[in-house]
């Protein structure tokens, strides 16, 4: 094992904590995220984590709690998207645009008042790249209670919003709201990726909300089957990255490590890449 | 507000926030805003990196622009968003990957990301005008046929226009568009710009061309209001520009529906 994983590594507490809020965040993520990449939202789920960094930093430069910023930014951020418009596509995609625009444009004077207040430095990129290396103990009790929430949630509305995902119009002729349905999910949707954002930065989130659902619905068609291999995806990417941006302190002599998140992103977007392949190979044989 | 150290940043802006409405006005028409935020971010990467290599960062910041918008133009089609969201956080993770081992310093990559435009050298203005014209030659040249695959992809598919190789020239113009804009805007707000007021212009007016003029007026207007108010209140021009681009699409979307209500 030795030459696979550096020494000390389970018995270092930060990796410990990294490691759980990784895995959690990574399954509800996973969950979360098949509905993202079924209904095409994947730009409103990256920008969501944008919007909801920003919320972040605005209650950290006024003073109030990160965790409350977040959490308005995100469902205000989402909320307004929806009330923009959604009934097309392409209006769907203006309207992620403006909110997201708007929200950087907030994120720019929150950071700017933060440096004049404080002689921290690295927040910006801290808030922008995460490191699962930073999340503290009762950080971790938070993330679990609020996954726990939104798996409930998601297991409620999971079966109407799958019909509504899939065709819209029969759905709504069966009696299912699905101008309900979708501000529902999301809301849903804001607070997952608002929450692994503040945790594990808006880069690490976008990749695990989109990253192992798209390449675990290339791969198979029945939908609890798909949900099993995108967390396990998701998981196997977080606990790989982990030892990978561990042992990396070793491989040079400026010993500077590899960030977490790069290590992780790498590889699920390998996962994407290789499902993508494969599923490419397996249609053409088929087809041929 | 018009002495001499203003006056880089009133010339590269006025010439950023003019490309900026152009490329937007299509790239609301096209509904590639995601690209349109992609591009720029996997640009901040280059530079990042560029700096970590050792040569000059607009290198870095064309590399991976173009990159990024061959990549996403290649994957037009069904499911390109997913493809454009691990295109993104591919090249942010390798921006994280960069910076850290380079250990830049901070105030450098926030300038990458919010933009220094009252830091604008005398010395990027020529290359920035250079390639502002090309990018607007292209984006004549490609008008037509841009709008045409937009409004009816499948009439255009049928009349001969290849939407791949359109696809690809568009991103292509987007991708030096925003390698030129990121330095001066950052990465976080060429994305303002060229969504917002675009998209104001399309609600505002019908016809394609007067769309487009109108587009680049309000960009122009966006940015000049910004840079003022950056001058006079001393706070982040990105906050103005990106606030004040949402402003202009809400003023826009409410003078519509009293429009259309009163009608």
């Amino acid at each position: 094992m030795h030459w696979l994983v550096e020494p000390g590594l389970w018995s270092n507490a930060a990796v410990r904590t990294g490691v759980g809020v990784g895995a959690v965040v990574a399954i509800v993520s996973a969950m979360v995220g098949l509905f993202t990449v079924i209904r095409g939202q994947s730009f409103a789920g990256h920008a969501l984590a944008d919007v909801a960094l920003s919320g972040g930093a605005g209650s950290n430069a006024l003073g109030f709690s990160p965790l409350a910023g977040f959490v308005v930014g995100a469902l205000v951020g989402a909320g307004a998207m929806e009330a923009v418009g959604v009934e097309r596509v392409r209006q769907r995609d203006v309207a992620t645009g403006v909110v997201l625009g708007a929200a950087t444009g907030l994120s720019a004077l929150f950071l700017y008042l933060i440096t004049l207040n404080s002689s921290s430095t690295g927040s910006t990129q801290l808030i922008l790249f995460g490191s699962l290396f930073s999340v503290s103990a009762p950080t971790f009790l938070v993330v679990l209670a609020l996954s726990v929430l939104v798996c409930l949630a998601l297991a409620v509305i999971g079966r109407p919003l799958l019909f509504a995902s899939l065709s819209s119009d029969a759905a709504a002729a069966r009696g299912v709201s699905v101008t309900r349905l979708a501000l529902c999910y999301t809301l849903l949707m804001a607070v997952t990726v608002g929450l692994s954002a503040i945790v594990i930065g808006a880069v690490l989130s976008t990749a695990l909300l989109i990253g192992p659902p798209a390449a675990a619905l290339r791969l198979g068609r029945r939908m609890s089957m798909t949900l099993v291999v995108a967390a396990t995806f998701g998981v196997a990417a977080v606990l790989v990255g982990v030892v990978v941006s561990y042992d990396s302190y070793y491989w040079w002599p400026s010993h500077r490590a590899l960030p977490v998140s790069f290590c992780v992103v790498a590889l699920v977007v390998a996962e994407f890449v290789v499902a993508s392949l494969v599923r490419r190979l397996t249609t053409r044989k088929s087809s041929a | 507000m018009f002495s001499s150290f203003m006056t880089n940043a009133w010339i590269v802006g006025t010439v950023v926030a003019l490309l900026a409405g152009a490329t937007g006005f299509f790239v609301v028409m096209r509904g590639s805003s995601f690209a349109a935020h992609a591009i720029p971010n996997g640009a901040f990467a280059g530079a990042a990196g560029a700096t970590l290599v050792g040569v000059t960062p607009l290198a870095g910041l064309v590399t991976f622009a173009v990159v990024a918008g061959i990549g996403i133009g290649a994957s037009r089609g069904r499911r390109s968003d997913v493809a454009t969201a691990m295109a993104l956080v591919m090249m942010l993770a390798l921006g994280a990957a960069f910076l850290s081992l380079s250990a830049a310093y901070e105030p450098q990559v926030d300038a990458l990301l919010f933009g220094e435009i009252l830091g604008v050298g005398t010395s990027s203005i020529t290359p920035v005008v250079i390639l502002s014209l090309g990018c607007a030659l292209a984006l004549a040249v490609m008008y037509r046929p841009l709008l045409f695959s937009a409004a009816a992809p499948d009439l255009a598919a049928a009349r001969g226009l290849n939407p791949t190789v359109l696809e690809m020239g568009f991103m292509l113009t987007l991708a030096i568009g925003s390698a030129l804009t990121v330095p001066v805007v950052g990465a976080l707000l060429t994305f303002s710009l060229t969504v917002g007021p675009p998209a104001a212009a399309r609600l505002l007016v019908r016809r394609p061309f007067q769309a487009l003029v109108l587009s680049m007026v309000l960009a122009v207007g966006t940015l000049w209001v910004s840079v003022a108010a950056s001058y006079q209140t001393n706070l982040p021009v990105g906050f103005f520009v990106g606030v004040l681009s949402a402003v202009v699409y809400v003023v826009a979307r409410v003078a519509t529906l009293l429009h259309r209500s009163r009608a």
